[in-house]
């Protein structure tokens, strides 16, 4: 096990990315060098094509870098085949996306539970957790509803109870409120911000929603597959004012 | 993953298209069915070929003059030809190869008969009264002519079944005289039915008569058409062949390197012959309708790739929380099996209904065997693995970033 002895959770070294099209590459990441330790709530923002998701994606282990390191809790996970990152998924990361991704015609609670399956749980437990899981988000009572019976709202927590089941190191929110009116959207964000506070959540937000973003303690800033800032806040006032700061830098490339 | 809940999935996402899945399955009902039926229809026909052989006695020895293997140069053509059998040849077989117990002559002949103003256009056949116990024939009504008729050459007869019905419909045949070739024969009995002969035709469409009769008055001759020989087991009758061809050779003066004049065949052989022939119709139907079955697998492997595409983002969904490749591989393999085992039990009760049915209606003998229920059980839970294979290996190679993003 080659690893970096600290007590970052997300260590990643030199990370690049290129998509190889048969013709042409496309570089999407040429560099990141990114440390993220426990407890924090960071945003990744970026105009589209900045490369954030792509960063996503590859934090998220649904994806290998081209080159470079990436350390999930002190382990070298950049190179693990479909196999192992699948096992990394499923205990170590928590997905929550904007289309909410839920299980069509299959309760709350099955949704909230199919992690579990694959961590090979009994059914007991993953019965029981699933309980306490939905309880979390406040939708103990929602249990047996179906997704098309859920507001966007509703769907979106039983979306984060599945994420945070299997007690992951990370969750990884993909413009989380992108699909919400402002209200929900306030409602989601202070879910996650209370997980973060209370249960010592690591959380990772991608957005480019300024509002969304200033909820953080820590804005990094890509472009064109580089890390242009990362910024750590005090509280959202100055995060307001270092996400307008960040609106108003030059947009064209700076490469 | 446990199986438990992997079927539970399976079976959940086949509940969901619940139209669908029954066509899909119905691929594999009718493929099933069908080689049950068929498969059913062959062996009952095998098996009925084989009961009639045996019932015939599977020890017994069948000599008829001429020879297939005797060309044209030869001018021998066949049993009616060739004037060399005689009953002297049957009583020296009797005298000289112990393993033969007892033995019958055969002389046909093909006659209008005549009773009233009933005629009916049938085989004569000439023979010894003991023809009928070495065949288990028993007479339902009078009694079987006598060795005193033989040596008389008697113009008596007993009818079959069929011969009796179309002369005399509900009168008593017995004692009634009828004509054979316009000679007056006396009718001493009438036989039990036999039914029909491995070989379709009707045996109780012939008339026995003594086979000095049939010899002198019918057909004017001194010959044997065959000899049939009970040998004292089935062993015997095929150990009993080349001694009977070595005083047969002898007795007709067959030189070293000449052919004989005559065949000797053992029931045992034909047996084997009907079983391989009828293994043969049996495999022929089966493979027939294991084409629909082929069929039916395709169908699900048609369906299976629609589902995979259609759920595509719930694999992708699968996948992010942590599925492996195996995991989706394995879900997907269950439902194309569940789909194919389940078309299979159905087909094979199915089956089981319409050989009932081909026996009931269409008179067919039809033997369901246990060996062909567990053969298209297990044919179809292979097809469901061998089409469900590459939809399934599809799936678990999605991409699950790709997966997600599905619209």
């Amino acid at each position: 096990m080659a690893g970096k002895l600290n007590n970052a959770v997300i260590c990643l070294e030199d990370i690049h990315k290129v998509y190889d099209l048969g013709e042409v590459k496309v570089p999407a990441l040429q560099g990141i060098n990114l440390e993220i330790g426990p407890r924090e709530f960071v945003a990744i923002m970026g105009a589209s094509g900045s490369g954030k998701s792509t960063l996503m994606n590859l934090i998220g282990c649904l994806d290998r870098p081209t080159s470079g390191r990436y350390f999930l809790e002190n382990i070298d996970v950049s190179q693990l085949d479909s196999r192992d990152r699948a096992r990394i998924r499923n205990r170590k990361i928590g997905f929550v996306f904007q289309q909410f991704n839920l299980l069509a015609r299959t309760t709350a609670l099955e949704n909230v539970e199919l992690p579990t399956i694959y961590a090979g749980l009994a059914r007991q437990e993953r019965h029981s957790r699933a309980h306490a899981t939905l309880k979390l988000v406040g939708l103990e009572a929602r249990e047996d509803h179906f997704p098309s019976q859920l507001s966007g709202g509703q769907q979106q927590r039983v979306a984060i109870a599945r994420a945070l089941i299997n007690q992951p190191s990370i969750l990884l929110a993909d413009e989380p409120t992108g699909n919400l009116d402002s209200h929900t959207s306030v409602e989601i964000m202070e879910l996650l911000t209370q997980l973060n506070h209370e249960q010592g959540l690591l959380v990772i937000l991608v957005t480019h929603e300024a509002d969304i973003a200033a909820y953080a303690q820590r804005l990094v800033l890509l472009r064109d597959g580089l890390i242009l800032r990362d910024v750590h806040v005090r509280d959202r006032q100055e995060a307001y004012e270092v996400v307008k700061d960040l609106h108003a830098l030059p947009t064209e490339s700076v490469s | 993953m446990e199986y438990g809940v992997t079927l539970r999935v399976a079976a959940r996402a086949l509940a969901r298209n619940k139209m669908r899945s029954a066509l899909t399955m119905l691929g594999i009902v009718i493929g099933v069915c069908a080689v049950i039926a068929m498969v059913s229809v062959g062996q009952g026909a095998e098996r009925q070929v084989q009961q009639q052989i045996e019932s015939f006695g599977t020890n017994v020895v069948y000599i008829s003059a001429g020879s297939p293997s005797r060309g044209i140069g030869g001018m021998r053509f066949g049993s009616w030809a060739v004037k060399t059998l005689t009953i002297e040849d049957m009583e020296a077989i009797l005298k000289e190869v112990p393993l033969i117990r007892e033995a019958a002559p055969g002389v046909m002949e093909s006659a209008q008969v005549v009773f009233g103003n009933q005629n009916w256009f049938t085989r004569v056949m000439g023979t010894t009264p003991n023809y009928l116990s070495m065949r288990n024939w028993a007479v339902a009504a009078g009694s079987m002519f006598t060795e005193d008729d033989i040596h008389a050459a008697a113009n008596v007869c007993v009818l079959g079944k069929t011969v009796a019905d179309l002369l005399f419909g509900e009168q008593n045949p017995v004692g009634q005289t009828i004509r054979i070739k316009s000679l007056p024969f006396r009718v001493a009995g009438v036989l039990t039915p036999k039914g029909q002969s491995a070989m379709g035709d009707d045996q109780d469409d012939r008339i026995f008569a003594p086979y000095s009769t049939v010899q002198k008055k019918l057909k004017g001759q001194d010959w044997l058409q065959f000899i049939s020989a009970s040998a004292i087991s089935r062993e015997a009758s095929v150990a009993a062949v080349p001694q009977i061809e070595s005083l047969l050779r002898e007795r007709h003066r067959i030189r070293l390197g000449e052919d004989n004049d005559f065949q000797v065949r053992t029931q045992s052989e034909v047996a084997d012959l009907a079983q391989a022939t009828g293994r043969i119709m049996t495999l022929l139907l089966g493979s027939i309708a294991s084409i629909s079955l082929l069929v039916g697998g395709i169908g699900i492997m048609n369906i299976m790739l629609v589902s995979v595409t259609e759920r595509t983002r719930e694999i992708g969904i699968r996948m992010a929380v942590g599925a492996t490749e195996d995991d989706i591989q394995r879900q997907f393999l269950v439902e194309a099996v569940t789909l194919s085992l389940f078309g299979g039990v159905i087909g094979i009760a199915l089956g089981v209904v319409f050989s009932v049915l081909i026996s009931n209606f269409l008179q067919w003998p039809t033997l369901v065997s246990p060996a062909a229920v567990g053969m298209a059980a297990t044919f179809s839970a292979a097809v469901g693995i061998f089409f469900g294979y590459y939809p399934a290996r599809k799936a678990a190679r999605l991409d699950p970033i790709e997966a997600l993003r599905y619209e």
